[in-house]
This record gives C-alpha cells, sequence and structure tokens, in this order.
C-alpha cells in the first residue's frame, strides 16, 4: 500500500524521510563493511525480478481475487538485511518516479514501510529465528507466514500512523486501524505463503543460492538497537524542527504539526507574515475587503473545534471560500494560457529555427 | 499498475521522452529534483480546506510539459489511473466529515467536500510534477544527480541497475505469462503454485545473469566501484531556475492568489 | 608479440555440484591465429573460455597467456589482454547508456578522461556504433547488440578476442554483418560455436570439444569435410559443402537459416 504526497504533511513526509535516509546511509556502509561486490549486479538483477514479479497477479485460492508480491521479505532472505533494504529502496523509488506510485515526498513513508519493516524487523527477529531452530518445509513456512505478516502488519501500521498524523484524512485511528490491518492480514498471509514456496523451489533446485545469501557475511553482526536508536533521533529531531519551524511561522507555513501536537493556539493576525499580507493588500485597490481568515480564524482548526457546534460556523466563510474557489478556477484558466502563450511562442522560435 | 506489458510501455515512454532535447531538457538534474522536491513540499503545506489555493502552482508541471514537449494527454491518462489509494482514502472525508462549509447557493458544501477536492488537487499537483520530472530528465540523470549530492552509491547504482534489467526481465516475465495465457484459454489470472514454480525459474535464471555480469563487469576490470557519469557543471541558467521556481513557489504559498483573483472578480461582476 | 599465445596443458574442471565439464584439454594457439571451438551442447566450450580470462581456476593443468600463467596477481593483466564477448548482449551491457558501457572498461583503467573518450569513440567507430551511443541498450536490435558488446571490449585494446556465441539469436542479415565485421579484425581470436557456416568463413583453425576433451585440432578445411568426425561430435558439415547444396545451388539455404535459428531458439 504506498503512501501518496497527496495524504501526508511536510512533516510528516520531512520526517520519514529523514529516518530513510538515516536507514540508506547505515545500509550501504553495512554493504561495504560486508566487501562482497558480486551483490552489487546480484540486488540490481533481483530488484528487477521483483519488480516484474509484482506485475504478474496471481489468483489467491477460494477468494478469486489477486494479489501480487510484495518481495521485502523474499530479499532479505535472499541477500540480507541491508542489500534488501537499498533494493527495496530502488524499487519503490523506480514505481514513484515511473508510475507516480506514492510520490517523491511519500517516498521516505514507503520505503520505510515496505523496506525497513519486513528486511530490519521481520527477517531478522522473526524468520531467522523461527527458520534457523531447525529444518523443513513446515518451519520454512511458519517463518515466512509470520515473518510477513507481522511486517505487514507493522507497514500497515505505519501507514495508519503517518496518515493519521498528517491529518489531511478525516478518518479516525481506530476506523483506519480496522480497515487497513485486516487487509493486511490478509496480504501477509498470502505473502508468506508465495514466499514459502519461493524458498522451498529454490532450495530443492539450487540450495547453494541460499548458502551463498546465508554465508558468513564479512562484517560485524547485525543489530537493530542502535539503528532504532539513531532512527528514533532523527526522526524526533526532524519532525521537531519541522514542527518549530511551523509554529513560529504558522501563518507563512500552517504546517499543522502544531496541531498535531494539540497545540491549536493560531498567531494573532495583526504579528509577522500575516500584518505585512494585509498591509500590502490594504494597498491593492482591487482587494480592499481581504478579511475573511483575519476574523475568523478558528474556521482553520475546524475539524478538531468545530465539529458539533455547526452555529458557531462563520457565515464570513461562506463568501470568501466562494470567491476562493472561483479564483482557483480563475487560476487555472491562467496556467492555460501562460501554457498556451509558451506554446505559441515556441512554435514562432522554431518555426524561425526551421524557415 | 496495470499488466505487464503496459507497465512496460509506460517506462520505454517515458524513457524515451527523456531522450528528447529541450531547454527544459537541458538544467542541471540536481536543481530540477531540488526544485521538484521544494515544489511537492509547498504544495501539499497547503491547508486541507483550501483546494483552490495550490491551483496557481500547476504552472510548474505545464511548464516542464510545454517546453519539454511531453503531450499533456499521456499525463493526464496517468493521474486518472494511477494510485487508488489516494482516491479511496480520501473518499472518506466527504463521509465523515459532513459539517456544511460553503454554501453554493441553496446547495451546502460540506467540509469533508472541501478537503477532498483539496486532496485531489494536490494528488494532480504532486504527481504530475513527478512524471514531468522524470519525462524531461530521465532515470540515469537523476542517479548521477543523486550520487553527486550526496546519497550513497550503493543506492544510486542499484538503482541504474534495477532499471536496465527492468526490461530484460520484463521481457523474460511478459513472454512467460503470454506463453501462459495461450495456454489456460483466457482464465484469469495464474494459481498460486503455477505463479510460484514460474517466478522460482526467473529467479534462478536471474541469479546465473547477475553472475554472468558480475563476470562481465570483472573483465572489464571491475573493482568494486562504478564510476558513471560526466560531472557537469551548474550554469546560471540552472540557478536562475532554481531561485526563479522557488521563489515563485513561495510567493503563491504566502499570497493567497486564487482568493485574490476570485475577489477582484467578484467585484467587477 | 609473444603474449598473443595461449596455452592450455591438461585443463581439468568439475563444477561444484559435481559435473565434469573438462577432463585434460591441451591446445596452443598463436599470434593472429583464428581458431573456431566447436562442439555440441554441453561440449565444455563456455567452460573452457572461461578460464581463458581467469574466472574459473583449473582444478588441473594451467592455463598460460602469452608468457604469464593466469594466477590471481596476474588476471588484472589477463583480463585486459583477453577481451571477452558474452554469448548474450544483456549479461555485457549493464549501463544505462551505450557510451557509458564502452567507457566503462577504460574507465576501470584509471586512463584520463581524454583517452577515455577517443578510446570509446574509436571502439564504437570499429563496430559501426557510433550513432548508437546515447541509447539505452534495450532499444538495441539483436545485431546492434552485438555490436555494441564488441565494442565494450575492443576500447580495451585487447591482443585476443574471445567470444562465445557470438551468431546466435542473429538474424542472418546481422550474422552476414558480424562476419564481415570480424574478419576484419587482426586479432587472434577464439570462437566457441555451432554455427559451422561461419567457421567455414572465419577461422583457419578447428578444434573439435566432445565431452570435455580435444577430439579434433586441425586445419578447417580438413575437419569442415570430415563427415564422420563431425557427426560422431554431434555437428553438421557447412551447409555449403553438403552435397545437396552443390547439385541444387540456389536451394533452400534460407529455408535452413531459419530452421536452424528455430532449433536454436527452442534450445535456449
Ligand atoms: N554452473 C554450472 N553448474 C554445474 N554444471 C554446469 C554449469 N555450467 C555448465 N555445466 C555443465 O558443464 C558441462 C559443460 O557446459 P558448457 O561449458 O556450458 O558447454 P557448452 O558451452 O559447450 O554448451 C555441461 O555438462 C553443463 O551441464
Ligand atoms: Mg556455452
Amino acid at each position: 500500500m504506498h503512501m501518496a504526497d497527496a495524504l501526508i504533511s511536510p512533516a510528516v513526509g520531512g520526517a520519514m524521510w529523514a529516518a530513510t535516509a538515516g536507514l540508506t546511509v547505515y545500509s550501504a556502509r553495512k554493504l561495504k563493511e560486508e566487501m562482497d561486490e558480486r551483490k552489487i549486479p546480484l540486488m540490481g538483477v533481483m530488484g528487477a525480478l521483483i519488480f516484474a514479479a509484482q506485475m504478474i497477479n496471481f489468483t489467491i485460492p477460494g477468494t478469486g481475487s489477486s494479489g501480487h508480491l510484495g518481495g521485502g521479505l523474499l530479499l532479505a532472505i535472499l541477500l540480507g538485511p541491508p542489500a534488501a533494504f537499498l533494493t527495496m529502496a530502488s524499487i519503490l523509488t523506480i514505481q514513484a518516479l515511473f508510475f507516480a506510485d506514492g510520490g517523491l515526498l511519500a517516498l521516505g513513508c514507503n520505503i520505510f514501510n515496505m523496506g525497513f519493516f519486513p528486511c530490519f524487523i521481520a527477517f531478522p527477529f522473526i524468520y531467522k529465528k523461527i527458520a534457523s531452530s531447525g529444518e523443513g518445509a513446515k518451519r520454512i513456512l511458519a517463518a515466512a507466514l509470520a515473518a510477513s505478516i507481522i511486517g505487514l502488519q507493522l507497514g500497515a501500521f505505519g501507514v495508519v500512523i503517518e496518515t493519521v498524523f498528517s491529518k489531511i484524512s478525516e478518518l479516525p485511528l481506530g476506523t483506519f486501524l480496522l480497515v487497513m490491518q485486516p487487509i493486511h492480514l490478509a496480504i501477509g498471509i498470502v505473502e508468506g505463503v508465495v514466499t514459502a514456496s519461493l524458498i522451498g523451489f529454490i532450495s530443492s533446485t539450487r540450495p547453494e543460492v541460499l548458502e551463498a545469501a546465508a554465508g558468513p557475511a564479512r562484517g560485524k553482526p547485525f543489530s537493530i538497537k542502535p539503528v532504532l536508536i539513531a532512527l528514533i533521533l532523527v526522526a524526533a529531531f526532524t519532525g521537531g524542527v519541522l514542527s518549530w519551524f511551523a509554529s513560529s511561522n504558522p501563518e507563512g507555513l500552517e504546517w499543522s504539526i502544531a496541531r498535531i501536537c494539540g497545540n491549536k493556539e493560531l498567531k494573532s493576525p495583526e504579528s509577522g507574515v500575516h500584518a505585512l499580507l494585509s498591509r500590502i493588500q490594504e494597498k491593492m485597490a482591487f482587494l480592499p475587503d481581504y478579511d475573511f481568515r483575519k476574523e475568523k480564524p478558528e474556521g482553520l482548526a475546524k475539524s478538531e473545534s468545530a465539529q458539533g457546534k455547526e452555529n458557531a460556523w462563520p457565515s464570513m466563510r461562506t463568501g470568501t471560500s466562494v470567491s476562493g474557489l472561483l479564483g482557483g478556477a480563475m487560476s487555472l484558466v491562467l496556467a492555460g494560457l501562460i501554457g498556451f502563450g509558451i506554446k505559441i511562442f515556441q512554435g514562432r522560435k522554431s518555426g524561425r529555427r526551421d524557415g | 499498475m496495470g499488466s505487464i506489458d503496459s507497465s512496460f510501455f509506460d517506462i520505454g515512454r517515458l524513457d524515451a521522452l527523456s531522450s528528447k532535447d529541450s531547454p527544459v531538457h537541458r538544467i542541471d538534474p540536481r536543481l530540477k529534483v531540488l526544485t521538484t522536491l521544494y515544489f511537492i513540499a509547498i504544495a501539499i503545506s497547503f491547508d486541507k480546506y483550501d483546494p483552490a489555493g495550490p491551483v496557481p502552482l500547476l504552472v510548474y508541471p505545464m511548464t516542464l510539459m510545454i517546453i519539454g514537449e511531453i503531450p499533456f494527454s499521456y499525463i493526464a491518462k496517468k493521474l486518472l489511473i494511477a494510485s487508488p489509494f489516494v482516491l479511496s482514502v480520501a473518499l472518506f472525508n466527504p463521509i465523515l466529515d459532513r459539517c456544511p462549509m460553503l454554501n453554493l447557493g441553496p446547495i451546502s458544501v460540506s467540509g469533508g467536500l472541501v478537503s477532498f477536492a483539496s486532496i485531489m488537487t494536490k494528488y494532480v499537483l504532486t504527481v504530475s510534477a513527478v512524471l514531468a520530472l522524470i519525462a524531461c530528465t530521465g532515470l540515469d540523470s537523476i542517479c548521477s544527480a543523486l550520487a553527486r549530492m550526496g546519497v550513497p552509491k550503493a543506492f544510486t547504482i542499484q538503482l541504474l541497475f534495477l532499471y536496465r534489467y527492468i526490461f530484460v526481465l520484463g521481457e523474460e516475465a511478459a513472454r512467460m505469462t503470454r506463453a501462459r495465457a495461450l495456454r489456460s484459454f483466457g482464465g484469469k489470472g495464474l494459481g498460486m503454485s503455477v505463479y510460484s514454480s514460474m517466478i522460482g525459474h526467473l529467479l534462478l535464471r536471474t541469479v546465473d545473469r547477475a553472475q554472468r555480469i558480475h563476470l562481465a563487469m570483472l573483465c572489464r576490470g571491475f573493482d568494486g566501484e562504478i564510476r558513471h557519469g560526466e560531472p557537469s557543471k551548474i550554469r546560471l541558467s540552472d540557478l536562475l531556475f532554481l531561485a526563479g521556481w522557488c521563489a515563485l513557489f513561495t510567493l503563491l504559498r504566502l499570497y493567497d492568489f486564487p482568493a485574490w483573483l476570485g475577489k477582484g472578480l467578484g467585484r467587477l461582476l | 608479440m609473444s603474449h598473443h599465445i595461449v596455452e592450455v596443458k591438461e585443463l581439468k574442471f568439475s563444477y561444484p555440484d559435481g559435473t565434469p565439464a573438462l577432463n585434460g584439454v591441451n591446445f596452443r594457439i598463436t599470434h593472429g591465429e583464428s581458431v573456431a571451438l566447436v562442439g555440441a551442447n554441453g561440449a565444455g566450450k563456455s567452460t573452457l573460455l572461461l578460464h581463458l580470462n581467469g574466472y574459473l581456476t583449473p582444478q588441473a593443468g594451467s592455463v598460460r597467456i602469452g608468457d604469464i600463467p593466469i594466477t590471481k596477481s596476474t588476471l588484472k593483466q589477463v583480463r585486459q589482454t583477453v577481451g571477452m564477448v558474452f554469448q548474450d548482449p544483456d549479461d555485457q551491457l549493464f549501463m544505462p547508456r551505450v557510451y557509458d558501457d564502452v567507457a566503462f572498461g577504460p574507465t576501470n583503467l584509471g586512463l584520463p578522461p581524454d583517452e577515455v573518450k577517443q578510446r570509446t569513440m574509436n571502439a564504437l567507430a570499429l563496430v559501426g556504433a557510433v550513432h548508437l551511443k546515447d541509447r539505452p541498450p534495450y532499444k538495441l536490435s539483436g545485431g546492434e547488440k552485438r555490436a555494441v558488446s564488441i565494442a565494450t571490449v575492443l576500447s580495451m585494446s585487447p591482443a585476443i578476442l574471445v567470444m562465445d556465441e557470438p551468431t546466435s539469436n542473429l538474424d542472418p542479415k546481422a550474422r552476414r554483418q558480424l562476419m564481415s565485421l570480424l574478419a576484419e579484425f587482426d586479432h587472434t581470436k577464439i570462437i566457441a560455436t555451432h554455427d559451422m557456416d561461419m567457421v567455414l568463413d572465419l577461422c583457419s583453425r578447428v578444434i573439435i570439444l566432445r565431452g570435455g576433451e580435444v577430439v579434433a585440432d586441425g586445419a578447417a578445411k580438413d575437419i569442415l569435410n570430415n563427415r564422420e568426425l563431425l557427426d560422431s561430435s554431434g555437428l553438421e558439415k557447412p551447409f555449403r559443402l553438403q552435397e545437396a547444396v552443390w547439385k541444387n545451388p540456389s536451394g533452400f539455404r534460407d529455408a535452413r537459416y531459419a530452421g536452424i535459428k528455430g532449433i536454436e531458439e527452442l534450445r535456449n
């Protein structure tokens, strides 16, 4: 499930970007320590393979609906966590760029949800623990099922938290969780079964492929604790900086991390950018009555404060918002005209060039 | 993501667009990436009850598309099919938030509908900006840009390899599914066991391929380090591109341009 | 120049899963020779070639390139001397643009940028692929891919060119073009193939492998006319040397080529 730019706030996007950037640097460093340069092309083609595999749908038995492979766990089993994480990151980047699946700012969220959880949590702490304690197809199945279910549950939880913290969607935490977690339970089961059957297939035909992956990494043994601590610090720091920026500059960027933290107080319109704004606007003859937000700022914090007390609705908003919409439509037309202008200009230029 | 054939068609199409030559294609990729990131941050920072506010930002992706000769219809089509997730989440807004917010004559519009519209505006803006970016830059330029902005090479090289072999493996996978479809006489999707053995075979072939690629790299002096992309200099025009657009985005964020327009119009009428 | 000599002595190799691939191979190839290494599928051709650039290490016997025995410390030098063209160009062309691919080798040699550029453009010119330099490899035709993968090797200025089934998967026209290109090179050439008509055109000497052993090594004109030898090695006489063609020269040549191509596809 890809998070999208349109559903997140810049603070959430920024914090997740920072966390993901940290993980990427960490993974790249780990990979360098491993000094296994064979992995460089292997990661790339495995990424392409997962990418191709994701485009083939299969029928989920008993349901008639179809699913596709996520691949995070499979990659972790075949490549080890750092390489798998980087590979997932590159798959998701290609999807963001070429299919607009997600988006650039939401990329941090997506890499975290679909890369970090399966590669750095589900694989080392669940799959490996279960699979290494014995032999046999059943055990592999159990390990893959448990790991992919938990990985996907965490991923889905990530989506929910990021969405709810962004406050763009109206979905309340509880409802959203109730929708997302069961869906991802089903997806997790399918993913686990497919992953287990692929691993089974490989270990019966070419076991050395798995051995090469599990082979003694030359790097230091992997430990998650420092990574987690660093992640939390980075994310908290970025979130904090962004929210400070937002709250000290609320009119410019009411980026509402302030609201997330429960700080609903809005600044007096007579200070800062807003004051400057209204002064400029007063001077502009054609817009003397710019005042809708100034008078009823609580409209902005509506979702929290105004629910249930409809009579508090400012009648002022109506007119101004209609004009806002009108303005939106006009800007669209204007943008179209500008585009048209550029096109004509270009046409003339190239015409001149050709002639 | 659609069927496998159409997906590869998409990538191929964007790749072809990116190999054109135009003033926006020539802008240094680093600055294009930065400008687009700033654009997206600005676009999604608009209030959730302000669907009109970000509309003027459309001028950025539109300019890229026009100067970069990227067909509108193509981007529009992709906008229509991409990301059902956004739509399904956004659709909850009008359901959950029915407080009237705006009266258009006799019709009252709920807050949920307004915020739904706002999500859709942001969606159109962010998606078209990303597609325009890739269509006028190309993945390998983006990769070398990222590498020179300090992104770890382990990642950017991955991206290059992945992108290169998507076409090879995609072709293999498409061939397999086509053969399968021919024999299954229009039956929907694959059963899971067929899927697993198909992907399993593909996977083993892929592992072997990786080995051969590694060998081909070794034969040409590969030592663990991939040196790629000629260093390009940032020119004045590149800086102007960045500065100009970022200034415009900031202005559009600080000043509610559509509101002025609307009011002006309202007074005229 | 003595380093154009390739000498293989009592070479043995089995794959880790126990499959024996080479059982004591001997030959010596001297400067400027053009040698065909023929044999049915599984005869051990590819395995042998992988020893020539040091990717596989002999389990018994030795491989020398000129004065240099192949060891870990000489690998770099050997790989620069022996240019290897792989069977599947998609394995060889791994960079996003043709130019980057051809420049990959020279760049890794640590040459200055100007020289890298010059070598790259020269190599592209040699195979007639300058116009393809900004294309991504996936947009090339089979013949173009093959030409470019040869260029990636030529840019390293190797003394010896080693090719694994260079004409497989090529249409007749691309095959013709490739053959006339190869005929122009004065490198020492070792070509593994079962395209016997190409052998007839390009190679003066033929080595036949069967079950990991050399069963014949001699002048091309002798070996290519020895039907029994060829038959017993799972090979066929070149089409042009077959009696039916002499009797009916305008015959079904093209149809037969199509047939060979079809069979090769089945095999792959
Ligand atoms: N990676 C491998 N693992 C195990 N056996 C292999 C491998 N590659 C080749 N073989 C076996 O080694 C023998 C020689 O193969 P190869 O050198 O590829 O023959 P040719 O190139 O002449 O067709 C064959 O029996 C083949 O099955
Ligand atoms: Mg072979």
